[in-house]
């Protein structure tokens, strides 16, 4: 069986990635269906959803077309959480693979400096850290980096753990070949579909988080987010739900698809564990 | 046209005008209001914080008061005299006035609370004067004040909030911050302290000896005390506070609450602090240092958009760097309209090469940094190329301190006049670094100096108003900063609370006047 045809056996990862694709198409498209800056106050502020011909969503507290915030949101929030995965990826699995294979004393330093950071709340930290650095997308990207390594790292410890001793593995050293090369040409392609769906899930959690953290005044100023739509439109609730309403489905739907095609991808990749159905 | 010199204001002239604002009022009842955020103490000059001058000012008095149009009223002095000359001032007290304590008020108190209290304690007290020499009481009720030069602004510094009148007999001679009487506030005004529940409530009641007939209406003032912003409209909405005082609900609650039944609004009773909303624009250096750049920003900005959307439509949008609620303001001047066309000649001209300007809005919640988002983008559309930069309180203090900025937001009081509160900001030797509050954006003008410090103890006023619209001029040109508005803090109440902003101070001394129609 094809891994597509594995992938598509879950119907649900099957709308995850159609919803998931969309939302790639909204962010893509974004420039050539409202090539001005969603920023730009083009109407009279507050307009319901479907009340004139151009603003399907409405207008915002300061008359900035929230369809073309949503558009563009769609391309920050998709951004962040890509880029900030893809530096998660590159701090945990080094740490965890180090740890993993050499095992001994160079496991417990960096064990205990992964601990260090995963008692303190994610959150927390990325809020601190935010603010020290002053809020741009660079900050945000990091904070959400640094608070989100750790299970990699563990994760990937674990995986060269089982490994290190395998037939293969140590067929590998007796050939003579260099740790580096046995980490990074034995072992890590085999950790491979345990970190693509981690990293699936982590795209979700970072999205969230950039949201929070916009939600909370700390978002890049100077980007339209989605998380940064729903902040401002909080204080107005009462008035006008429609703009706290269609950022807040855009987060959902774009969490859900997410989880959905992780848990697609675990199936796809790892046929033999995955569940009857 | 030549003035009298010399002022004279009867008390009769004030109960005729008391007596055609209150028709037919009624005698009682409670009033509950809000303070926010709860003061550090309740002496003023000790404390200067605005909460304490809201709910002092009802509690001590100054020698006069001012009316919306910042005219002076009788209070303490029930007269006054200016020198020809405008270098000595003499103020005639009313007779038969007591403290909260039963003591008998005089002229050595005025004395005392100039000379002593307010020289040790209080700065803006202490501004005004440098400006005296001596300060004699010549008989019980007759006080003069000796200036070295004659000072424009002398007479409109005399508000409560910043010359207060204390109680000779329980101050003198002691550790003022650490006097006993601190706890229990003792003044002359329309209501005596009677008992703050820290973290709850401030109560004020009706002081039965007060010295103006029938005044005031109110059995008592309770200054409630809520945290959260949303649970103060909330408890004004349930109909458990009366008054909003301004500043007490974020903004866009305001039509909200306006909108319900029986609710008034106010926007007046905030003239002497009149709040004017600028943009520092960094003199020194970057593209912000030519004048074109700057006269381009203010061509650049949407300002009655800000004011609609943000304010509400209250406010008012300025000409230049007096605001519509300062003396001598000179309306002869071209407004800076919206005018994104003629921003970007200018851009052109000045040969603006794209070079990234930041922006820092006031951490000051919501509005400001929605404020922040439109004067971005108003800048962009005309290709400036700039970027907001979020920071909190203290950051936003040290960069403007530092002078780390090119752009920022902030507010400024104006005092009723330029002396006061506007020639502080433009100039030159009010340039130091680590104050966010003074010269920031490190204005020069030579010329602009000289009228200013010229303006300031000219005498009398034709020749300071010569002075100023002169000033007005350069500033106008050279724009040091951006004007964006003169802030509308409207005032929200009951409708059956009347009577109740009757002074350019608004609540802070309103309670004297108002009373209840249930």
């Amino acid at each position: 069986m094809s891994f597509f045809a594995r992938f598509a056996q879950n119907r649900g990862a099957l709308v995850g990635l159609i919803i998931l694709l969309l939302i790639i198409a909204m962010a893509i498209l974004a420039p050539l269906l409202f090539p001005e800056s969603p920023w730009r106050m083009v109407q009279r502020p507050f307009l319901p959803p479907l009340s004139q011909d151009g603003f399907p969503l409405g207008t915002d507290t300061m008359g900035r077309n929230v369809a073309s915030g949503l558009m563009h949101g769609a391309w920050v929030s998709l951004l962040i959480g890509l880029v900030s995965t893809s530096v998660a990826l590159l701090i945990g699995v080094p740490l965890g693979a180090i740890a993993g294979y050499y095992g001994g004393i160079i496991d417990d330093i960096l064990m205990r400096f992964t601990e260090f950071f995963q008692t303190i709340p994610n959150f927390a930290l990325a809020i601190v850290l935010v603010a020290i650095m002053q809020p741009s997308i660079t900050s945000i990207v990091l904070a959400i980096a640094i608070v989100s390594w750790p299970p990699v790292a563990r994760l990937v410890r674990a995986e060269f753990m089982s490994l290190r001793n395998r037939e293969y593995v140590e067929a590998a050293r007796l050939v003579g070949q260099s740790n580096t090369t046995i980490i990074l040409r034995q072992i890590l392609p085999n950790t491979l579909s345990p970190i693509i769906v981690l990293a699936s899930l982590m795209v979700a959690t970072a999205i969230l988080l950039e949201s929070a953290l916009s939600f909370l005044g700390l978002g890049d100023p100077n980007v339209m987010s989605w998380g940064y739509m729903i902040g401002a439109a909080r204080t107005v609730i009462r008035q006008a739900w429609w703009l706290s309403f269609f950022p807040g489905v855009a987060i959902l739907l774009t969490v859900l698809a997410l989880n959905l095609v992780g848990e697609g991808l675990d199936d796809a990749l790892n046929p033999k564990l995955s569940r009857e159905r | 046209m030549k003035k009298p010199l010399a002022l004279a204001i009867s008390a009769a002239a004030l109960a005729f005008t008391s007596a055609a604002l209150a028709d037919d009022p009624k005698e009682g009842g409670v009033v509950n209001t809000i303070i926010q955020p709860e003061p550090p103490g309740l002496v003023l000059g000790m404390v200067q914080n605005a909460p304490t001058r809201t709910v002092s000012g009802n509690i001590y008095e100054g020698l006069l008061r001012y009316s919306t149009d910042l005219e002076p009223m009788p209070q303490l002095a029930e007269s006054w005299e200016v020198s020809d000359d405008g270098r000595t001032y003499t103020f005639h007290l009313r007779e038969g006035v007591t403290w909260h304590d039963g003591e008998a008020f005089t002229a050595d108190d005025v004395v005392f609370s100039a000379d002593v209290f307010h020289r040790e304690l209080n700065p803006s007290a202490r501004a005004v004067l440098q400006h005296v020499e001596s300060i004699e009481a010549t008989d019980d009720h007759t006080v003069v004040f000796t200036l070295k030069q004659p000072f424009g602004p002398f007479l409109i510094s005399f508000e409560a909030g910043t010359f207060t009148m204390v109680p000779e007999h329980l101050y003198a001679g002691t550790d003022f911050r650490n006097n006993e009487h601190n706890d229990h506030p003792i003044g002359t005004g329309p209501f005596k302290f009677s008992n703050w529940e820290r973290g709850t409530v401030i109560e004020l009641v009706k002081n039965e000896e007060y010295y103006e007939e029938g005044l005031p209406y109110l059995d008592g003032v309770n200054w409630h005390i809520i945290p959260d912003g949303a649970s103060r409209a909330v408890a004004f909405e349930n109909e458990t506070i009366d008054v909003l005082p301004s500043g007490t609900v974020e903004n866009f609650d305001i039509p909200r609450l306006a909108e319900m039944d029986n609710v008034c609004m106010t926007e007046e009773g905030h003239e002497y602090f009149s709040p004017f909303a600028m943009l520092w624009m960094n003199n020194r250096e970057g593209p912000t240092a030519d004048k074109r750049f700057r006269q381009a920003v203010m061509y650049a900005m949407d300002r009655e958009f800000a004011k609609d959307v943000l304010w509400n439509g209250l406010g008012n949008v300025p000409l230049s760097a007096f605001g519509s609620n300062a003396r001598f303001q000179n309306d002869d001047l071209e407004p800076y309209d919206y005018n994104p066309d003629r921003a970007r000649e200018l851009l052109d001209e000045m040969g603006y090469d794209g070079e990234e300007i930041t922006i820092l809005p006031l951490p000051y919640g919501e509005t400001w940094t929605r404020w922040a988002e439109a004067v971005q983008q108003n800048l962009r559309e005309v290709g400036i190329n700039v970027e907001t930069q979020a920071t909190d309180v203290g950051g936003w203090n040290q960069r403007l301190g530092d002078w780390d900025y090119d752009l920022a937001f902030t507010y400024l009081y104006q005092y009723g006049d330029p002396a006061l509160g506007i020639s502080r900001t433009y100039l030159s030797d009010n340039i130091a670094k680590g104050s966010p509050w003074n010269n920031v954006e490190g204005y020069e003008n030579e010329r602009v100096d000289e009228l200013f410090n010229e303006a300031a103890t000219a005498f009398p006023d034709e020749e300071r108003e010569a002075l100023y619209r002169e000033v007005q001029e350069i500033l106008h040109e050279d724009v040091p900063v951006g004007w964006l508005m003169e802030l509308g803090f409207p005032t929200l109440y009951r409708c059956d609370v009347k009577n109740l902003v009757t002074s350019g101070v608004g609540v802070n001394d309103g309670f004297k006047d108002a009373w209840l129609d249930r």
